[in-house]
């Protein structure tokens, strides 16, 4: 697994520009934790890394293909109609992915899979627990995640940490928005402060 | 390359699956349609042999206006759940999926309102012959009318009152679909040959379902930035 590097980047919002000249590297095992206050540019940043959103100049080397690398944006990817196993079942789907292992990954995040309902009526937190449950789905090393500690109880926030810290320890690495401090005990951790 | 088909249709199955859970949403389309076919000859009066001039142009304008009832909803909820990211981020080629999006849309908004044409035809008046070519003309021309609608809808999902600039936008491309599928049907009902206006129908319908969702997914990664 190759390091990501980004070199000179600029990243332009409408005909706002909100990051220029940035530069930094993420090795496998280490975890970015990136910083700023509001409007600083850092889901920006986020999406131009795993690819949603194009940089205006500067260069990303080492950008993980599509099944490297897990997004997980501020929004869910879960449509209100459908439960958490048929959202799963649709990305699983989506993605190439056999349809087994969806159930004991929805147990892992701690929703309870008898209850048939729609994510529309779900809170939150538990919305936020079936949008992770797809990191458990396939193993890619690559993590671009968006604030994901939103709306988690200190049960999910227990559960956040225990993923975070297996994935970096068996060689993944994650790129994180938080405004809280992240939950686990992660050696690599590394903090990047955005600022204008 | 069968694992792209995969994802296209898990697309599929996701918006059948999708519409069963809100049956209002493709009901609303055949509800309106049916009304439009029915209204239209209390306007006129009674036994008026202009009704069966007017039947093709009637239920093809229906159909259009119906085509465009749900189009502007097709991919709003995506992009408001955040689906469309991970749409965007599959390794499956977007347009494959975007494709599939719209061919569900077809199946559930515009097939039933090819079904129940043969009934409303019959009722404006239509003999059996117009009432065969018009049926043929709605199954070519109604995914032109879909297609061209959702590409509409991919450039104005992230602009904010989309549903007046949308008709306005489509509008002017949904009209060949409107003037062929009702010629074929005149011509039919004149006794002519009603060949020519269907091979343009069905030109339009090879032309739209392989470059539609291509421009599509096109405006939809727009959209994001």
């Amino acid at each position: 697994m190759a390091s990501l590097c980004v070199q000179d980047l600029a990243v332009v919002r409408g005909d706002r520009t909100i990051i220029s000249g940035l530069g930094f590297a993420v090795e496998p095992g280490e975890v970015l934790h990136l910083q700023g206050r509001n409007g600083a540019g850092k889901t920006s940043l986020l999406e131009v890394l795993c690819g949603l959103r194009q940089p205006e100049a500067g260069r990303i080397l080492g950008q993980p293909e599509a099944d490297q690398r897990h997004w997980l944006g501020h929004k869910n990817g879960l449509n209100p109609l459908l439960t958490p196993m048929e959202n799963l079942e649709f990305w699983a789907g989506l993605n190439g992915l056999p349809a087994h292992g969806l159930g004991e990954a929805l147990n892992k995040v701690g929703l309870n899979l008898r209850v048939q309902r729609n994510c529309g009526s779900l809170s939150t937190g538990q919305r936020r627990r079936a949008a992770m449950a797809r990191l458990l789905v396939a193993p890619r090393p690559w993590w671009f995640l968006d604030e994901p500690l939103s709306g988690l109880d200190v049960d999910g926030l227990a559960i956040f940490g225990r993923l975070l810290t297996a994935h970096v320890s068996a060689g993944g690495a994650v790129v994180v928005t938080s405004h809280q401090p992240l939950p686990g005990d992660i050696t690599g951790l590394r903090s990047l402060r955005l600022e204008r | 390359m069968s694992g792209f088909l995969g994802a296209g249709a898990a697309v599929f199955r996701r918006e059948l699956r999708v519409a069963l859970r809100r049956p209002a949403e493709w009901l609303q389309p055949l509800v309106f349609y049916g009304l439009i076919a029915l209204l239209f000859p209390l306007g006129v009066a009674p036994g008026d042999p202009a009704l069966v001039i007017f039947a093709p142009a009637i239920i093809w304008v229906g159909a259009l206006l119906s085509a465009l009832l749900g189009v502007e909803r097709l991919f709003r909820s995506d992009l408001d759940d955040g689906t469309l990211e991970q749409l965007l981020l599959a390794d499956a080629p977007l347009g494959l999926l975007v494709g599939a999006k719209l061919a569900a849309h077809w199946l559930l908004t515009a097939a039933p309102l090819i079904v129940i044409a043969p009934v409303l035809g019959y009722g404006l008046g239509l003999a059996a012959g117009p009432i065969e070519v018009l049926t043929l003309s709605l199954l070519l021309g109604t995914p032109t009318l879909i297609f061209t609608g959702g590409f509409a809808a991919a450039l104005t999902v992230g602009a904010p009152r989309a549903g007046i600039l949308l008709p306005i936008l489509v509008l002017p491309m949904m009209t060949p679909a409107v003037i062929f599928g009702g010629g074929a049907v005149r011509a039919a009902s004149a006794g002519l040959p009603p060949d020519a206006p269907l091979y343009f129908l069905a030109a339009l319908l090879a032309l739209s379902v392989t470059l539609l969702p291509l421009a599509a997914s096109g405006a939809l990664r727009n959209a994001m930035e």
